[in-house]
């Protein structure tokens, strides 16, 4: 009921205002106060053969959509239990609210970090993300190896990201857990899901197959808005 | 200080004995690719602890605990797992063949159903990668509970892995995609009983010489 409700505000939303948040996710989209799955701005095709349509599909209809289904029924709890007062609950939802909010995040920033070739993808950064690049890790090719050997060595399910450290400017890549979003003292610049479901109909267990291809359908233009 | 190279045990039945509820494919890739990768890295991480033991290079002995962890695990977890599936509609599959543990399941959740239900509420729960288990605590014949591992974490002993299912997308996803519900009940078709009875009235010694 509630998901039919939201799906439907939705569309009338497209067309409208779309709210931005806080965290550097342009494309977080709300109806009634509740997360809606955003559009991508490119076909399921369209990243092909970096990552296959069929992957993007399902990774975009059904995982992504979960997250957001999740997360709106956490929430709802979370609203009644704030209502009656009842703190045990409110801290236990917690965890619910860290996987499936960060569930809905993480892939927001994913889509909108990737482009199909013929819309830049893979095109090189510029200006002050390319010197901090250069000026961290020696070059390009050098921070994409790091980024990679980091993938590989994430042990489970869960994404790495480039990101900014708020207090000292400098870039860096960590790793995170799961649905783990990157808050506080980092801010997220370029995430890559490292969990099977973002590779596995394509290339099984072959991942690093999957994260070096993955360099050729990277929005750098969205990377460099986040960073400026 | 020697160090025992492991390998990749046979499976107890044929890559595709256990369709319907998991195809041939990823059976193969499972258990060729995943399972000796997980072996191939111990063996590294093994046989590098060797060296740092005769060494004595601690720092280097505490880097390696993760790493032994997470393929001394993942060894382990699929080494129990193969031996706790069977071929749907074989014998070791119905529980009658299980009667201590079934008499066992019945007292602690009220009836056969009643488990298998909260196992699978618990599987679904898994947040990420895992495995679910039916466990033994403390030793054979324990009190049995329904209990979740991140990754590649094992269960460590006294506690006995009645039977594990393996939660990573890589065991189901080429089949099921993200209905991950679908595995889990398919799963019943092909859990050993009688091997699950096995362990729990006589326990697990080692995981890897089951």
């Amino acid at each position: 009921m509630a998901a039919l409700l939201s799906n439907s505000a939705r569309v009338a939303l497209r067309s409208g205002a779309s709210a931005t948040s806080k965290a550097g996710a342009a494309g977080l989209t709300f109806a009634r106060g509740k997360a809606t799955l955003p559009d991508l701005s490119y076909d399921y095709g369209a990243l092909e053969p970096s990552i296959s349509g069929k992957i993007m599909e399902v990774h975009h209809k059904n995982h992504h959509n979960t997250y957001v289904t999740s997360y709106n029924n956490t929430l709802e709890q979370l609203q009644e239990a704030q209502a009656k007062g009842d703190i045990a609950t409110q801290i236990a939802l917690k965890p619910a609210v860290n996987f499936h909010g960060g569930g809905h995040l993480n892939h927001t920033l994913f889509w909108e970090n990737l482009a199909p070739k013929s819309a830049g993808g893979g095109e090189p950064p510029s200006g002050a993300l390319s010197k901090a690049i250069d000026s961290t890790y020696g070059s390009l090719g050098e921070f994409q190896s790091k980024m990679n050997a980091a993938l590989a060595g994430i042990q489970g399910s869960g994404w790495a990201w480039l990101v900014k450290d708020k207090q000292t400017g400098q870039i860096g890549i960590r790793t995170y857990a799961n649905q783990d979003p990157v808050v506080g003292q980092f801010q997220p610049l370029l995430g890559i899901d490292a969990w099977e479901h973002a590779y596995y109909l394509q290339y099984q267990n072959r991942k690093a197959e999957y994260f070096s291809a993955i360099w050729d359908v990277i929005n750098w233009k969205t990377v460099e808005k986040r960073f400026t | 200080m020697t160090s025992q190279t492991h390998t990749l045990p046979p499976l107890p039945y044929a890559y595709d004995a256990l369709e319907p509820v998991i195809s041939k494919q990823i059976m193969e890739l499972h258990h060729q690719k995943h399972h000796q990768t997980y072996i191939n890295n111990l063996n590294a991480a093994l046989s590098a602890q060797a060296s740092a033991t005769a060494s004595n290079d601690v720092p280097t002995l505490i880097s390696l605990q993760q790493k032994l962890r997470f393929n001394g695990g993942g060894h382990i977890n699929h080494s129990l797992f193969w031996k706790n599936l069977t071929p749907p509609g074989t014998p070791a599959n119905d529980i009658a063949g299980a009667p201590a543990l079934r008499e066992a399941i019945v007292s602690r959740w009220g009836s056969h159903e009643a488990f298998v239900k909260a196992f699978g509420a618990e599987l679904l729960g898994l947040q990420g990668s895992g495995w679910g288990w039916l466990v033994s605590k403390g030793g054979a014949k324990g009190r049995l509970e329904i209990v979740t591992t991140k990754d590649q974490d094992p269960v460590n002993a006294p506690d006995v892995p009645v039977f594990g299912v393996d939660m990573w997308e890589h065991a189901y996803y080429l089949q099921y995609l993200n209905n991950k519900a679908g595995y889990v009940e398919g799963i019943w078709k092909i859990i050993h009983w009688a091997e699950a009875e096995k362990r729990y009235t006589a326990g697990v010694e080692n995981p890897l010489k089951l």
